[in-house]
């Protein structure tokens, strides 16, 4: 499934990185700690997350993460967007709480454990 | 642990200057000064702020004026209410050794203040500022962040390991024992080669300038 899709049925609000929303989205990880999204992200996951610091930008990318979505429409600082801009990592905002955009994503096909 | 037992254990322990950073909050420095002063200890004021990220960062101030200062802009940023059953009583004591209130604020708490915010704030107020146990699995700029951000600004990471490089990713690396209660006083310390145990001497010995160091050997 693409990012672009799950930006349509989940209405998230597509801050930054608009360009790579043909991204397959393969899998979701969710975690605060980026030293754990570090660890155990895998790639083409989709990041659930309420960090808005731009060390996020640099997780995903280094871990070709599919796109960050963060969760309780929080507002990403000035510099994650533009670093997001910069490294071409769509940065995407839900209005939901996470428990409730990821049992929405998960029921859409989306596993966190990969077969 | 009261502001006396504070002092007298850490001089016992040998050591020369100590640093008081409550959560959140430096409204026991005072009283610990008053009781440090007659046996010889300097006490340096400062706070352990913990950013929205919840990251902890060491602010150390030079005087009370700028410690007093960055504890109103923490408590400005700082919200909730302690249940004292949960985390315990906030005690603010005074010189005399009284209990003279309970800290009704969420000290445990995470500020809504950027890590970069925080690191600002410490420096424009001509404070140190440290991030703290930055080789401990949670709320170090580390574990939360995965690396410390470029462009930060930190003077000095702290360890909490024996064992002490001379700097991690290019910042000085102090190590302190991060004591919360009386047994863990002065289990860790670095040794400063400075004229003075002030902000000024110590932060001329991070940047290793005017002959001033951290010394190695433990």
């Amino acid at each position: 499934m693409t990012l672009y899709e799950i930006v349509q049925s989940l209405e998230l609000e597509v801050r930054a990185g608009a360009g790579s929303l043909s991204n397959e989205v393969r899998g979701g990880y969710a975690s605060d700690l980026l030293s754990d999204v570090l660890a155990n992200a895998q790639e083409g996951d989709l990041w659930v997350t309420l960090q808005t610091h731009q060390n996020t930008v640099a997780v995903a990318s280094m871990k070709g993460l599919a796109g960050i979505v963060l969760v309780n429409g929080r507002n990403p600082e000035t510099d994650t967007l533009q670093k997001a801009e910069e490294e071409e990592i769509p940065l995407l905002v839900s209005a939901l709480p996470s428990f409730e955009l990821i049992g929405r994503l998960y029921k859409s096909g989306l596993s966190g454990i990969r077969r | 642990m009261s502001p006396f037992t504070v002092a007298r254990l850490a001089r016992q322990r040998g050591l020369d200057v100590i640093a008081i950073c409550d959560h959140n909050s430096a409204e026991n420095v005072t009283a610990v000064r008053t009781a440090a002063r007659p046996i010889g200890l300097a006490v340096i004021g400062g706070m352990e702020i913990t950013s929205q990220e919840e990251v902890h960062v060491l602010g150390l101030f030079p005087e009370d004026d700028s410690l007093a200062a960055a504890q109103d802009v923490v408590y400005e940023h700082l919200a909730g209410e302690n249940d004292p059953n949960m985390f315990g009583e906030q005690l603010v004591m005074n010189e005399q050794e009284k209990v003279i209130q309970s800290n009704p604020k969420l000290l445990i708490g995470a500020t809504d203040l950027t890590l970069e915010d925080v690191v600002q704030t410490i420096h424009e107020l001509g404070g140190l500022a440290i991030a703290s146990h930055v080789d401990r699995p949670s709320f170090s700029v580390v574990s939360q962040l995965g690396f410390i951000p470029q462009g930060l600004g930190l003077d000095a990471v702290e360890s909490c390991s024996d064992r002490v490089s001379a700097s991690a990713e290019g910042l000085p690396m102090i190590s302190s024992s991060d004591a919360h209660r009386p047994g863990q006083i002065g289990t860790r310390c670095t040794r400063f080669l400075i004229d003075d145990p002030t902000i000024a001497e110590i932060g001329m010995a991070l940047k290793n300038v005017g002959g001033r160091r951290i010394l190695m050997e433990q």
